[in-house]
């Protein structure tokens, strides 16, 4: 009966895992590693590229500089109505993309919410590259919002107050201790989000279009040539599971990359006074 | 005029705590039950908590008014904080924790002993060496005042009394208001000039360690200071003294005078333990039978059923002590002192 049950657990382990790594093992299998990098200098691709580097550097920085401190007031103020807006913070987190998409139509389209006072200024957003960049950003910042307060949460309050009867500003507690306890949870939870954005398709295709190297992004791109250039389709495939291998890996060895700078500057020349 | 001056009103979430308290140049320790609001005096003091009402001013400076409205921010009060666990920066080494605020390292480095683990990690020091980087961080701004919270509370026991001693000697060595506060009434009168006794939030009583022992104002005060603390009923005895009926049986003769319900408080310390009763000058001899034995150094906690006698391990080897033995615990009539039930 015990065996049984092991091997029951076994297999169920076997099918899930061959379950998740054959179809991206069958992208590598399918072309030629050769074939897959001279796909990658076609045109559609390039430029696809290029329009996924700007629009997610633009939406990622942004998600950063304001998720930062919002995370920071949230994970360490106490207030009513904060459990509300933690939950409503993580909504988009809960969307289909394409409800995502529609919504920022809503708020900035034309006919949107926002679009009279937009029109006004002279500014157009949907099917542009500010489009894609306010997809991105709005579908990416639940995941890097989420794991920032959580970071905050985690650095003991009786330092920052340390910090505060030493003398410190807020704005300086804020640099000197939350900051860089919080900056393995910041770095993880930037990595999410970053991943997060780039695969972006959904709420993009509705609100920003797929106009090659205006609105059209690497997963637009595989959309489209999905059906016209398969080989191309799967170079870009195989080129996401690479930058996805990358960050997860960056991700585990990340506290060993803390452990080697305590390590260096345990042993290194002293600096201080 | 008065190096620092309490007087406030904080509401906290099951009581108030109501501490009016003018500290000199000399250690102050509010001593009481966890969960008393000594925590809570050191954070408003710091300007981390706001009194609902009340002042706190350090010789001229008003830091904290509520009639004028002032309440500095705590990096605009010249305090030094030693925080329970220390609180030490860990992505900092101890150089830069301690010149977090500003100043120079290297003399209150010299001046802990510590100079040799400045580029130390706080993750990689000993409970006494945190304690006193805790203290080189707190009075690197030099600080006109100082507040510790449980100093004492993360060290282990055989490092404690050494450590005591030490912050003993810094803190008469810098003369500055310093306000401690602890769980631990030993530790309280161990390192400060007077003690106040912090009981949900009100000031029992507040004098110098001798005076708390010699003469408890409550029976909470009498515990806390570690005595054994005996109901019974008191009525004058034919000898000129007071005959106290214990509750737990036996009656016990105390020089105080006193009528009716009463506490007699003896300190362990001036319990005496013997195999019969022995034929000398104490009036009290309580048979009774030890239950158990706890060693604190050289000196042993002997618990018996109606009280705790404090025996050298010496003495308690010689007796062959052990739980479950027959043993008679004596004090003198001069040593227990009598109060009112409270």
């Amino acid at each position: 009966m015990r065996a049984a049950f092991a091997a029951l657990l076994a297999v169920a382990c076997a099918v899930a895992l061959a379950f998740l790594l054959l179809p991206v093992a069958a992208i590598f299998l399918r072309v030629p590693p050769g074939d897959l990098l001279g796909a990658l200098g076609n045109d559609v691709t390039r430029d696809a590229l290029l329009v996924s580097l700007k629009t997610s550097a633009i939406a990622h920085v942004s998600v950063l500089l304001v998720g930062t401190p919002a995370a920071y007031l949230l994970a360490r103020r106490r207030f009513r109505g904060r459990g509300l807006v933690l939950t409503l913070v993580e909504l988009p987190l809960v969307l289909p993309p394409a409800v995502a998409g529609i919504a920022l139509f809503a708020a900035f389209g034309r006919a949107g919410l926002l679009g009279g006072q937009l029109d006004a200024l002279g500014v157009q957003i949907p099917f542009t590259q500010a489009a894609v960049v306010l997809a991105v950003a709005f579908v990416e910042s639940p995941f890097y919002f989420r794991g920032a307060i959580a970071a905050f949460e985690t650095v003991d309050g009786s330092l920052l107050d340390a910090a505060r009867t030493l003398g410190a500003s807020p704005a300086r507690v804020f640099a000197r201790v939350a900051l860089p306890l919080a900056a393995g949870g910041l770095g993880a939870a930037s990595a999410l989000a970053l991943a997060r954005g780039l695969g972006e398709f959904g709420a993009t295709i509705i609100f920003a279009g797929s106009l090659q190297g205006v609105t059209q992004t690497l997963p637009l791109a595989i959309y489209a040539q999905f059906e016209q250039d398969f080989d191309t389709a799967l170079a870009i495939s195989a080129l996401f599971i690479v930058v996805g291998a990358v960050l997860l890996v960056a991700l585990k060895l990340y506290p060993w990359f803390r452990f080697a700078s305590i390590f260096r500057s345990r042993f290194a020349p002293s600096t201080s006074s | 005029m008065v190096p620092l001056r309490v007087d406030l009103s904080l509401p906290l979430r099951s009581f108030d705590v109501e501490l009016e308290l003018d500290v000199g140049a000399e250690t102050v320790a509010l001593v009481g039950p966890s969960g008393a609001g000594k925590t809570s005096v050191l954070r408003a003091i710091a300007g981390l908590a706001r009194p609902a009402s009340g002042t706190i001013a350090c010789g001229g400076d008003v830091w904290f008014d509520s009639a004028q409205r002032i309440d500095r921010r705590p990096d605009q009060r010249s305090i030094g904080y030693v925080f329970q666990e220390y609180a030490l920066f860990p992505h900092l080494n101890v150089a830069q924790n301690v010149t977090f605020g500003g100043g120079r390292a290297d003399r209150l480095l010299w001046r802990l002993r510590i100079e040799h683990l400045a580029e130390a990690r706080p993750s990689e020091l000993s409970g006494g060496e945190r304690q006193r980087v805790a203290l080189a961080r707190a009075l690197a701004r030099n600080p006109r005042v100082l507040l510790l919270d449980e100093p004492m509370a993360a060290l282990d026991p055989h490092t404690r009394g050494s450590v005591r001693a030490e912050l003993h000697d810094l803190l008469r060595e810098l003369a500055l208001p310093a306000l401690l506060v602890t769980h631990d009434f030993e530790d309280a009168a161990a390192l400060a000039d007077r003690v106040g006794v912090l009981v949900d939030g009100r000031l029992r009583q507040l004098g110098k360690p001798a005076d708390l022992l010699g003469s408890p104002a409550d029976p909470f005060v009498a515990r806390l200071a570690g005595a054994n603390v005996l109901s019974g009923v008191a009525a004058p005895a034919s000898n000129g003294l007071t005959a106290v009926l214990l509750d737990a049986g036996p009656t016990v003769y105390a020089a105080d005078e006193a009528a009716g319900r009463t506490e007699v408080v003896v300190y362990p310390w001036d319990v005496s333990l013997a195999r019969a009763a022995p034929d000398d000058s104490a009036l009290n001899h309580v048979k009774d039978e030890i239950v158990s034995i706890t060693p604190l150094g050289n000196r042993a906690r002997v618990r018996l059923r109606t009280l705790t006698a404090e025996i050298t391990t010496a003495s308690a080897d010689r007796l062959g002590l052990a739980p479950g033995e027959p043993v008679v615990a004596s004090f003198k009539a001069t040593q227990a002192r009598l109060l009112p039930r409270g």
